[in-house]
């Protein structure tokens, strides 16, 4: 033990000394989820790498991402964090709840952002109360209503019957309060289907989906258990074009083990899919053909890898806001915070990144550190192997979910004695 | 017939089909608990494992690429040729069997004569070891499986108990295949257990390590041989499985689903393990159906496990298990 | 040598059954505590105490439970994920309830609480033995997280399902939440460790600790020369059940502040805890002690050499640490299937002896 003791140690001196853009990269490469983690961290590190080949790094100063390995673990995680945090982080995107639940109030402490993209604590959005945490663009409870107001584009919803199958676990739980509210507020029917961790066996749920014909069914699944929905609704004949999966239900993983059985299935996303832009080029001149990719660099344009993409250009982007505003190269997580809180994604902006229409305009304020909750449906073709978008980046019921995010961030503030307020 | 018994009928056939893929993967642990007294956890790795390696050669993947590239910088995926399934199969039960060679030499036989709970706990690292081996060698993306075995809604059945009773049953090809396969291997296992000099050999391991020494029996090839078995036994599991959700990290724990199947038919008992698979399969999807509902659903996981202990508590050796006989 | 009796002399029945019979190790001991109590809470930082030591004085507490009811009784159990959620939700439940009460009452009684449930899930034990018990006790484990997550009562009804631990302190100095130092949520483990292990030592020991090994040797047995089975097998339940409470209080209050049942307190908590018992060593407080530091410990330090020595890509590492932990507990249990605390007395042995080997 006192070797160990001594090693860590040695180690731990060892590290390098902070000059550059700290993007520490929690990832899982291993483990039950590593086939979605793997393409998010390959996008996420991609891009910055990119940003240091290309222009150098973000204003001048290069970027440097420091990946740990989580396994989708939250003790991992909690070492991850503790293990990167001194040397300079300047965003935490945990990409996974538990580790973000678990994050909030220590990033909050130490004075780092948290971005939380599609997934981690929904009222988070209120940034009176969670003032280190953003989750823009879009949420779990905007996922729900843009797959009610996707249905009721297809024709009337009332009387209809809607099942949403979901993860027996806090993250399935999300939609059920929203779904609710505009059930009763639209008039259809919800009906709950819970499947346990971790899913591989859901015979009776679908025997059940096929008893009572719902006319849709949403789902918010999570690892094995997507891919086996997806089987299992090809099994019974369910309509595909009326299954509708959350983001973290629609990436290529989850539809090929079906084949052409799942060609029509639709999943939501909040940006845009494919390879089919400018920012390709360069990524494939920098980073590829430089053999600078990260992992096997066989991901480039998969969902999940553009979503990590995705996520670190809106980092790199909040970090330039960041040194625009204290008119700083060398930014520190406090600024990065406040770059982060006056964050502005244009249309102008993104197709000047080589990304046009890329993914929904947004800004964020103190108030509302979700962006504006767009969203848009993506839908699966089997035969040609990719998922496309069928409807434009549409907005979600706020009426409904502000009041449910108040309420929980109200909840919160008084638990953990927080005073609401901007600073 | 009113619906609600249609429906549950339709319920108990599922959860018929569903027993049998439950047995498939506790007819593993069986047959090495009964030969060896080892517990084997790394049953549901063993399946895992074993479907990479199937879809591995299939594909003509490259093992250990990954790290292959990393330390020599090449850029090495795939051979590039695709192998049948048929050949694949029997190239995979080829390495499941040297993998039995191995456990048994660099492990067990340096176990000999341990306590059960050190025994389990070799197999808890051994499935920990082939975890990683696994992934390292076929990296940890989700795979298509694709075998040739049918899938979906089995028409005939939907037509014809449409036309009898009004309301179309749902039953899966793979699960008839699974179920047919399933009979096969029992059948097998009983006609090389009963009928073979071998198959004779490990019920007398069964029976009695020493007396089967003292006859001259090699307890070392027998035990090689019943990890071949299971390790077979694990690549159907795989497959079947498989089939559904993609060869993908998560098959490995196919086995917490045995567990309860074990504890119900008891541990030393192959008719146990069907038997018991079966009466789990209906047992939790008929609670699912009936009570499900009325506690929020997701009830199958906990559920199997109750039921099994309720039997228990009335039969402390399983099912079928051997009668438990203490002396001081 | 290093190690020497000599001179060292019984006088009384109480110093010759004593824990730490030989001087040496007695002041050995009183040096680590020292050391533990005066000297680490002055140098601990954030990494230390988050990554190491708290995780390791919780898994420790939890594994002391566990040897308790495994090394101690006999009786194998897999349910220690969901009872370390009892504890965990029971602490919950008291902190939000009765915020202005201490810490150190809290933690004990959310053990209590286990303690109670653990009973009741120990019931069977009484009818069912060996594997087939283990298993039952997964229907504890499985059972407990789908309660847990399907009652919103609680979790306070929150809407996203997980339990956050407030800010609470202990004589005014915060010991749960983000603004705990790193010192404070160390010495709350300490002291809590230091108890349980005197506790468990002190009972292991004394008649009750006789009659658990009594029924764990061969209960028939035992039953003879007039060990009543069921109040043995109930007893190291509930003390176990104790112990793994207070671990899964802490665990969630202290260490994660923030958990949601099926992901912390999954079955692969109840392997671990395992794990650590048999690598440490049944029937050993000092081995639940080194089985929980080598779980701990060795993750870290792999993944330090292999990423941060070697630098090499961190999935390469991971799939590596997997392979390494598994391979090294075989060779463990083929070198020595008693556990580190063997080794440790081995080692005892021939430091006697030494230099010379006769």
């Amino acid at each position: 033990m006192k070797l160990t003791t001594l090693a860590v140690a040695a180690i731990m001196a060892a590290s390098p000394v902070m000059a550059d853009l700290v993007f520490p990269s929690l990832s899982y490469r291993t483990g039950p989820y590593a086939a979605n983690g793997i393409p998010f961290a390959d996008g996420y590190e991609d891009y910055f790498t990119l940003l240091n080949e290309r222009d150098g790094g973000i204003g001048g100063v290069p970027t440097k991402v420091i990946e740990c390995e989580t396994g989708y673990n939250t003790e991992k995680g909690v070492e991850c964090y503790e293990a990167t945090k001194g040397e300079g982080a300047l965003i935490y995107q945990p990409l996974s709840t538990g580790i973000t639940y678990q994050l909030i109030p220590k990033v909050t402490a130490d004075g780092i952002p948290m971005h939380t993209m599609g997934y981690g604590r929904t009222s988070a959005k209120n940034g009176e109360v969670f003032s280190n945490v953003f989750n823009y663009p879009a949420n779990y409870w905007d996922g729900a209503s843009h797959a009610v107001s996707h249905i009721m584009s297809l024709g009337d919803i009332k009387g209809k019957k809607i099942a949403l199958v979901y993860h027996n676990s806090a993250y399935g739980k999300e939609p059920i309060r929203t779904l609710e509210e505009l059930s009763k507020k639209h008039g259809f029917e919800l009906t709950l289907i819970p499947v346990d961790h971790p899913g591989q066996e859901q015979k009776s749920q679908w025997l059940q989906i096929r008893r009572e014909k719902p006319d849709n069914v949403i789902m918010y699944g999570w690892g094995v258990m997507n891919q086996v929905a997806i089987q299992e609704a090809a099994n019974i004949r369910y309509p595909m074009e009326n299954f509708i999966g959350i983001w973290w239900s629609g990436s290529e993983n989850d539809v090929l083990p079906a084949g052409d059985k799942a060609n029509g299935y639709k999943a939501l996303t909040f940006h845009n899919l494919g390879d089919d832009y400018p920012l390709y080029d360069d990524l494939r001149k920098y980073v590829l053909d430089a053999g600078k990719a990260a992992g096997a660099g066989d991901q480039l344009g998969t969902a999940l890898y553009n979503r990590g993409m995705y996520a670190a250009m809106l980092a790199a982007e909040a970090a330039k806001t960041a040194q625009e505003l204290s008119g700083e190269k060398e930014i520190t997580p406090a600024m990065m915070r406040d770059g982060m809180e006056a964050l502005e994604i244009t249309e102008a902006k993104m197709a000047a990144i080589g990304l046009p229409g890329f993914g929904p305009e947004f800004s964020v304020s103190c108030q509302n550190h979700g962006g504006n909750g767009l969203g848009a449906v993506a839908q699966w073709d089997a035969a040609a192997q990719e998922w496309s978008l069928i409807t434009g980046y549409e907005g979600s019921d706020q009426d409904v979910i502000q009041t449910l995010i108040n309420d929980d961030s109200a909840a919160f503030a008084t638990e953990a004695g927080i005073e609401a307020g901007c600073k | 017939m009113p619906e609600q018994l249609l429906f549950a009928m339709e319920v108990t056939l599922n959860g018929l089909m569903a027993g049998v893929l439950y047995a498939l993967v506790a007819l593993g642990f069986v047959l090495i608990f009964k030969a060896s007294g080892i517990f084997n956890y790394a049953q549901g790795v063993m399946a895992l494992f074993a479907a990479l390696t199937l879809v591995g050669i299939m594909d003509g993947q490259v093992p250990f690429a990954h790290i292959i590239n990393a330390i020599f910088g090449t850029d090495l995926h795939h051979f590039g040729w695709h192998v049948p399934a048929l050949v694949a199969i029997i190239l995979t039960v080829g390495v499941m069997v040297v993998f039995a060679w191995l456990v048994q030499r660099y492990i067990f036989r340096h176990l000999v004569n341990q306590e059960p709970i050190i025994l389990f706990m070799a197999t808890i690292g051994l499935a920990y070891f082939l975890e990683g081996v696994g992934d390292l060698m076929w990296g940890s993306e989700i795979k298509k499986l694709d075998v040739g075995l049918p899938q979906g809604i089995n028409d005939w059945i939907d037509v014809t108990t449409f036309e009898a009773m009004g309301y179309g049953f749902f039953i899966d090809n793979l699960d008839i295949s699974a179920t047919i396969v399933a009979i096969i291997l029992v059948a097998a296992l009983i006609c090389f257990s009963q009928y073979t000099k071998q198959g004779r050999a490990l019920r007398a391991v069964a029976d009695d390590h020493q007396a089967a020494l003292s006859v001259g029996i090699s307890l070392n090839f027998i035990w090689v041989l019943v990890w071949s078995i299971a390790g077979f036994v694990a690549l159907v599991a795989g497959i079947m499985w498989g089939a559904k959700s993609g060869v993908q990290f998560s098959l490995s724990l196919i086995a917490l689903k045995a567990l309860p199947v074990l504890m119900l038919g008891g541990f030393t008992s192959i008719p146990g393990a069907i038997v018991g698979g079966l009466i789990i399969g209906v047992g939790e999807k008929l609670f699912e159906f009936l009570i499900g509902p009325m506690v929020g659903g997701a009830t199958e996981n906990w559920f199997a496990y109750v039921l099994a202990l309720l039997f228990l508590v009335f039969r402390p050796q399983g099912l079928f298990g051997e009668k438990i006989i203490e002396r001081v | 040598m290093f190690y020497r009796e000599a001179g060292d002399f019984s006088t009384s029945y109480p110093e010759d059954s004593q824990t730490f019979p030989i001087k040496f190790d007695r002041y050995r001991y009183y040096v680590v505590l020292a050391f533990a109590f005066l000297v680490v809470p002055f140098i601990i930082n954030d990494y230390w105490a988050n990554a190491v030591f708290v995780p390791f004085l919780i898994y420790a507490i939890a594994a002391i439970g566990l040897n308790i009811l495994i090394g101690y009784c006999g009786q194998v159990s897999l349910g220690t994920g969901a009872f370390m959620a009892v504890g965990a939700y029971a602490v919950y439940k008291l902190m939000t309830a009765f915020p202005e009460v201490s810490m150190l009452i809290h933690v004990p009684l959310a053990g209590l609480i286990t303690a109670g449930v653990v009973t009741i899930f120990g019931l069977p034990s009484l009818r069912i033995k060996g594997f087939y018990l283990a298993v039952a006790t997964l229907a504890a484990q499985f059972f407990l997280v789908w309660l847990f997550n399907k009652v919103p009562w609680f979790y306070n009804y929150s809407a996203s399902g997980q339990i956050s631990s407030p800010e609470r302190d202990v004589f005014g100095i915060i010991v749960t939440g983000p603004n705990a130092e790193a010192w404070a949520s160390y010495m709350i483990c300490l002291i809590f460790v230091t108890l349980a292990a005197v506790i468990a030592r002190n009972l292991t020991r004394g008649s009750l600790g006789r009659k658990w090994m009594a029924i764990r040797d061969m209960d028939i047995a035992a039953e003879i020369i007039g060990v009543n089975p069921m109040m043995a097998k109930l007893t190291a339940f509930a003390v176990s059940g104790f112990f793994i409470g207070v671990a899964g209080a802490l665990f969630f209050s202290v260490y994660l502040g923030a958990a949601e049942v099926g992901e912390s307190f999954g079955i692969e908590k109840s392997f671990l805890v395992l794990f650590m018992v048999i690598i440490g060593g049944l029937g050993s407080i000092f081995g639940s002690f080194a089985g929980a530091a080598f779980m701990v410990l060795l993750p870290v330090f792999l993944k330090n050499v292999f990423v941060g020595y070697l630098g090499w890509p961190t999935d390469l590492a991971a799939h590596l640490q997997f392979i390494v932990s598994g391979g090294l507990i075989i060779v463990f249990l083929i070198l020595e299937p008693h556990g580190l605390a063997q080794l440790w007395r081995l080692a005892k042995e021939k430091l006697r002896l030494w230099p010379f080997p006769h």
